[in-house]
Protein backbone atom coordinates (compact mmCIF):
# COMPACT_ATOMS: atom_id res chain seq x y z
CA UNK A 1 0.00 0.00 0.00
CA UNK A 2 1.07 3.59 -0.40
CA UNK A 3 1.09 4.39 3.32
CA UNK A 4 4.81 3.74 3.95
CA UNK A 5 5.80 5.88 0.99
CA UNK A 6 3.82 8.80 2.46
CA UNK A 7 5.75 8.80 5.70
CA UNK A 8 9.11 8.32 3.95
CA UNK A 9 8.51 11.28 1.64
CA UNK A 10 7.21 13.43 4.48
CA UNK A 11 10.27 12.59 6.54
CA UNK A 12 12.64 13.51 3.71
CA UNK A 13 10.84 16.84 3.30
CA UNK A 14 10.95 17.53 7.04
CA UNK A 15 14.72 16.99 7.08
CA UNK A 16 15.36 19.21 4.08
CA UNK A 17 12.97 21.90 5.39
CA UNK A 18 14.65 22.04 8.80
CA UNK A 19 18.04 22.39 7.16
CA UNK A 20 16.90 25.10 4.76
CA UNK A 21 15.21 27.04 7.57
CA UNK A 22 18.25 27.03 9.77
CA UNK A 23 20.84 27.62 7.08
CA UNK A 24 22.26 30.56 8.99
CA UNK A 25 22.42 28.74 12.27
CA UNK A 26 24.53 25.80 13.28
CA UNK A 27 24.13 22.28 12.09
CA UNK A 28 23.79 20.96 15.60
CA UNK A 29 20.54 22.81 16.27
CA UNK A 30 18.98 21.18 13.18
CA UNK A 31 19.68 17.75 14.55
CA UNK A 32 18.22 18.67 17.93
CA UNK A 33 15.13 20.20 16.26
CA UNK A 34 14.53 16.93 14.40
CA UNK A 35 15.20 14.91 17.53
CA UNK A 36 12.74 16.89 19.63
CA UNK A 37 10.08 16.46 16.93
CA UNK A 38 10.63 12.73 17.12
CA UNK A 39 10.45 12.89 20.91
CA UNK A 40 6.96 14.39 20.97
CA UNK A 41 5.71 12.00 18.28
CA UNK A 42 7.19 9.05 20.18
CA UNK A 43 5.32 10.04 23.34
CA UNK A 44 1.97 10.19 21.56
CA UNK A 45 2.58 6.99 19.60
CA UNK A 46 3.51 4.96 22.66
CA UNK A 47 0.31 6.04 24.40
CA UNK A 48 -1.66 4.72 21.45
CA UNK A 49 0.22 1.45 21.06
CA UNK A 50 0.29 0.43 24.72
CA UNK A 51 -3.40 1.12 25.24
CA UNK A 52 -4.30 -2.54 25.30
CA UNK A 53 -1.14 -4.29 26.44
CA UNK A 54 -0.50 -5.26 30.06
CA UNK A 55 2.08 -3.49 32.19
CA UNK A 56 5.71 -4.25 31.38
CA UNK A 57 7.71 -6.36 33.79
CA UNK A 58 11.12 -4.75 33.39
CA UNK A 59 13.38 -2.73 31.09
CA UNK A 60 14.17 -5.68 28.85
CA UNK A 61 10.48 -6.28 28.32
CA UNK A 62 10.06 -2.65 27.30
CA UNK A 63 12.96 -2.87 24.82
CA UNK A 64 11.54 -6.04 23.32
CA UNK A 65 8.18 -4.33 22.86
CA UNK A 66 9.98 -1.43 21.19
CA UNK A 67 11.80 -3.78 18.82
CA UNK A 68 8.76 -5.78 17.86
CA UNK A 69 5.40 -4.01 18.04
CA UNK A 70 6.54 -0.40 17.99
CA UNK A 71 8.99 -0.87 15.10
CA UNK A 72 6.49 -2.99 13.14
CA UNK A 73 3.79 -0.37 13.45
CA UNK A 74 6.02 2.43 12.24
CA UNK A 75 8.52 0.86 9.85
CA UNK A 76 6.60 -2.30 8.89
CA UNK A 77 9.36 -4.62 10.07
CA UNK A 78 10.96 -5.67 13.32
CA UNK A 79 14.36 -4.71 14.57
CA UNK A 80 16.78 -7.39 13.39
CA UNK A 81 19.04 -7.60 16.38
CA UNK A 82 18.83 -6.47 20.00
CA UNK A 83 21.92 -6.66 22.17
CA UNK A 84 22.36 -5.64 25.78
CA UNK A 85 25.00 -5.59 28.42
CA UNK A 86 22.31 -6.01 31.09
CA UNK A 87 23.49 -2.82 32.68
CA UNK A 88 21.26 -0.35 30.94
CA UNK A 89 22.82 -0.24 27.48
CA UNK A 90 20.94 -1.66 24.50
CA UNK A 91 21.88 -1.75 20.84
CA UNK A 92 19.10 -2.07 18.27
CA UNK A 93 20.30 -3.08 14.85
CA UNK A 94 18.15 -2.73 11.78
CA UNK A 95 19.71 -4.15 8.62
CA UNK A 96 17.36 -2.47 6.22
CA UNK A 97 16.20 0.74 7.85
CA UNK A 98 13.30 2.01 5.78
CA UNK A 99 14.24 5.67 6.03
CA UNK A 100 17.71 4.95 4.62
CA UNK A 101 16.95 2.46 1.83
CA UNK A 102 16.29 5.22 -0.70
CA UNK A 103 19.62 6.95 -0.01
CA UNK A 104 22.17 4.37 -1.02
CA UNK A 105 23.18 0.75 -0.82
CA UNK A 106 26.72 1.01 0.46
CA UNK A 107 29.05 3.76 1.49
CA UNK A 108 27.75 6.56 -0.72
CA UNK A 109 26.19 9.54 1.15
CA UNK A 110 27.39 8.17 4.48
CA UNK A 111 27.99 11.70 5.87
CA UNK A 112 24.39 12.68 5.16
CA UNK A 113 22.93 9.71 7.01
CA UNK A 114 22.88 11.15 10.57
CA UNK A 115 20.37 13.84 9.50
CA UNK A 116 17.92 11.14 8.54
CA UNK A 117 18.35 9.25 11.77
CA UNK A 118 17.77 12.13 14.20
CA UNK A 119 13.98 11.88 14.03
CA UNK A 120 14.06 8.15 14.75
CA UNK A 121 16.41 8.66 17.69
CA UNK A 122 13.91 11.12 19.10
CA UNK A 123 11.11 8.63 18.45
CA UNK A 124 12.84 6.01 20.59
CA UNK A 125 13.70 8.52 23.33
CA UNK A 126 10.12 9.81 23.45
CA UNK A 127 8.67 6.33 23.61
CA UNK A 128 10.98 5.33 26.47
CA UNK A 129 10.39 8.57 28.34
CA UNK A 130 6.65 8.06 28.32
CA UNK A 131 7.12 4.55 29.66
CA UNK A 132 9.16 5.93 32.55
CA UNK A 133 12.73 5.41 31.30
CA UNK A 134 15.00 8.41 30.77
CA UNK A 135 17.56 7.57 28.12
CA UNK A 136 20.15 8.85 25.68
CA UNK A 137 19.80 7.53 22.14
CA UNK A 138 22.48 7.78 19.48
CA UNK A 139 22.66 6.25 16.03
CA UNK A 140 25.52 5.13 13.86
CA UNK A 141 25.74 3.94 10.29
CA UNK A 142 28.68 2.13 8.77
CA UNK A 143 27.03 0.56 5.77
CA UNK A 144 23.72 1.73 4.40
CA UNK A 145 20.90 0.83 4.78
CA UNK A 146 21.86 -0.93 7.98
CA UNK A 147 22.07 1.17 11.14
CA UNK A 148 22.48 0.77 14.87
CA UNK A 149 20.68 2.69 17.60
CA UNK A 150 22.42 2.74 20.93
CA UNK A 151 20.17 3.33 23.94
CA UNK A 152 21.67 4.09 27.32
CA UNK A 153 19.12 4.13 30.13
CA UNK A 154 19.85 6.77 32.74
CA UNK A 155 19.57 5.28 36.18
CA UNK A 156 18.45 7.87 38.74
CA UNK B 1 -22.65 7.31 36.46
CA UNK B 2 -19.72 8.84 38.18
CA UNK B 3 -19.75 11.58 40.74
CA UNK B 4 -16.15 12.65 40.23
CA UNK B 5 -13.51 11.85 37.60
CA UNK B 6 -9.82 12.68 37.84
CA UNK B 7 -6.80 12.19 35.60
CA UNK B 8 -3.50 12.28 37.45
CA UNK B 9 -0.09 12.56 35.85
CA UNK B 10 2.94 10.38 36.43
CA UNK B 11 4.33 12.90 38.93
CA UNK B 12 1.10 12.75 40.94
CA UNK B 13 -0.40 16.11 40.15
CA UNK B 14 -3.85 16.39 38.58
CA UNK B 15 -4.15 16.94 34.85
CA UNK B 16 -7.91 17.03 34.96
CA UNK B 17 -10.40 16.83 37.78
CA UNK B 18 -14.13 17.30 37.57
CA UNK B 19 -16.90 16.64 40.04
CA UNK B 20 -20.63 17.10 40.20
CA UNK B 21 -20.84 20.76 41.14
CA UNK B 22 -23.72 20.58 43.57
CA UNK B 23 -21.58 18.99 46.24
CA UNK B 24 -18.43 20.23 47.92
CA UNK B 25 -15.61 19.88 45.41
CA UNK B 26 -12.93 20.01 48.08
CA UNK B 27 -14.16 16.77 49.59
CA UNK B 28 -13.75 15.03 46.24
CA UNK B 29 -10.33 16.48 45.67
CA UNK B 30 -9.34 15.12 49.07
CA UNK B 31 -10.80 11.67 48.34
CA UNK B 32 -8.91 11.47 45.05
CA UNK B 33 -5.71 12.56 46.74
CA UNK B 34 -5.96 9.88 49.40
CA UNK B 35 -6.80 7.24 46.82
CA UNK B 36 -3.43 7.92 45.17
CA UNK B 37 -1.73 6.15 48.07
CA UNK B 38 -3.83 3.06 47.47
CA UNK B 39 -2.98 3.19 43.76
CA UNK B 40 0.74 3.32 44.52
CA UNK B 41 0.38 0.39 46.87
CA UNK B 42 -1.41 -1.65 44.23
CA UNK B 43 1.15 -0.87 41.55
CA UNK B 44 4.08 -1.92 43.71
CA UNK B 45 2.27 -4.95 45.13
CA UNK B 46 1.57 -6.38 41.68
CA UNK B 47 5.24 -6.05 40.85
CA UNK B 48 6.31 -8.33 43.68
CA UNK B 49 3.59 -10.91 43.07
CA UNK B 50 3.62 -13.39 40.18
CA UNK B 51 3.95 -11.06 37.21
CA UNK B 52 2.06 -13.20 34.72
CA UNK B 53 -0.56 -10.81 33.41
CA UNK B 54 -0.60 -7.36 34.86
CA UNK B 55 -3.78 -5.54 34.09
CA UNK B 56 -4.25 -1.84 33.76
CA UNK B 57 -7.56 -1.86 35.65
CA UNK B 58 -6.95 -1.74 39.41
CA UNK B 59 -10.49 -2.27 40.60
CA UNK B 60 -12.15 -0.97 43.72
CA UNK B 61 -9.57 1.01 45.66
CA UNK B 62 -11.49 1.62 48.83
CA UNK B 63 -15.08 2.25 49.86
CA UNK B 64 -16.06 5.09 52.15
CA UNK B 65 -19.46 5.44 53.77
CA UNK B 66 -20.95 7.35 50.82
CA UNK B 67 -18.68 6.59 47.90
CA UNK B 68 -16.67 3.94 46.14
CA UNK B 69 -13.41 4.77 44.44
CA UNK B 70 -12.07 2.88 41.41
CA UNK B 71 -8.61 3.16 39.88
CA UNK B 72 -6.87 2.48 36.55
CA UNK B 73 -3.27 3.08 35.57
CA UNK B 74 -1.88 3.30 32.02
CA UNK B 75 1.49 2.09 30.81
CA UNK B 76 2.74 5.65 30.93
CA UNK B 77 1.89 5.78 34.64
CA UNK B 78 -1.03 8.17 34.20
CA UNK B 79 -3.76 7.35 36.68
CA UNK B 80 -7.50 7.61 36.24
CA UNK B 81 -9.71 7.74 39.32
CA UNK B 82 -13.49 7.44 39.27
CA UNK B 83 -15.65 8.11 42.32
CA UNK B 84 -19.19 6.75 42.27
CA UNK B 85 -22.11 6.98 44.63
CA UNK B 86 -22.42 3.99 46.98
CA UNK B 87 -26.18 4.06 46.76
CA UNK B 88 -25.92 3.30 43.06
CA UNK B 89 -25.37 -0.43 43.54
CA UNK B 90 -26.52 -1.35 40.05
CA UNK B 91 -23.16 -0.32 38.59
CA UNK B 92 -21.27 -3.49 37.75
CA UNK B 93 -17.57 -4.06 37.28
CA UNK B 94 -17.95 -4.27 33.51
CA UNK B 95 -19.53 -0.88 33.33
CA UNK B 96 -16.71 0.67 35.32
CA UNK B 97 -14.21 -1.05 33.04
CA UNK B 98 -15.91 0.36 29.96
CA UNK B 99 -15.86 3.83 31.51
CA UNK B 100 -12.12 3.53 32.02
CA UNK B 101 -11.74 2.27 28.46
CA UNK B 102 -13.48 5.36 27.14
CA UNK B 103 -11.37 7.59 29.35
CA UNK B 104 -8.19 5.93 28.11
CA UNK B 105 -9.24 6.27 24.47
CA UNK B 106 -10.00 9.98 24.89
CA UNK B 107 -6.80 10.52 26.79
CA UNK B 108 -4.81 8.89 23.98
CA UNK B 109 -6.45 11.26 21.53
CA UNK B 110 -5.49 14.23 23.73
CA UNK B 111 -1.92 12.92 23.94
CA UNK B 112 -1.63 12.69 20.16
CA UNK B 113 -2.85 16.24 19.67
CA UNK B 114 0.20 18.25 18.59
CA UNK B 115 -1.06 21.34 20.39
CA UNK B 116 -1.05 19.53 23.71
CA UNK B 117 2.17 19.45 25.73
CA UNK B 118 2.42 16.42 27.99
CA UNK B 119 2.14 17.59 31.58
CA UNK B 120 -0.22 20.50 30.90
CA UNK B 121 -3.77 20.55 32.27
CA UNK B 122 -6.16 18.97 29.81
CA UNK B 123 -8.28 21.57 28.07
CA UNK B 124 -9.71 19.59 25.19
CA UNK B 125 -13.42 20.14 24.59
CA UNK B 126 -13.84 16.63 23.21
CA UNK B 127 -12.44 15.19 26.42
CA UNK B 128 -14.74 17.46 28.44
CA UNK B 129 -17.85 16.34 26.60
CA UNK B 130 -16.89 12.67 26.95
CA UNK B 131 -16.49 13.11 30.69
CA UNK B 132 -19.79 15.00 31.00
CA UNK B 133 -21.46 12.07 29.34
CA UNK B 134 -20.20 9.83 32.12
CA UNK B 135 -21.03 12.02 35.11
CA UNK B 136 -24.24 12.19 37.04
CA UNK B 137 -26.37 14.94 35.56
CA UNK B 138 -26.72 17.77 38.08
CA UNK B 139 -30.38 18.65 38.46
Amino acid sequence: MADDALFEFLHMEIVSHVYKEQASRERVSCVSALESMGFRVGQGLIERFTKDSPTFKDDLDIMKFLCKDFWTNIFRKQVDNLRTNHQGTYVLQDNKFSLLTQLSNGKQYLEEAPKFLAFSCGLIRGALSNLGLESVVTAEVSLMPSCKFQVVIQKT
Amino acid sequence: MAVCIAVIAKENYPLYIRSVPSQSELKFHYTVHTSLDVVEEKISAVGKAMADQRELYLGLLYPTEDYKVYGYVTNSKVKFVIVVDSSNTSLRDNEIRSMFRKLHNSFTDVMCNPFYNPGDPIQSKAFDSMVSGMMVQAC
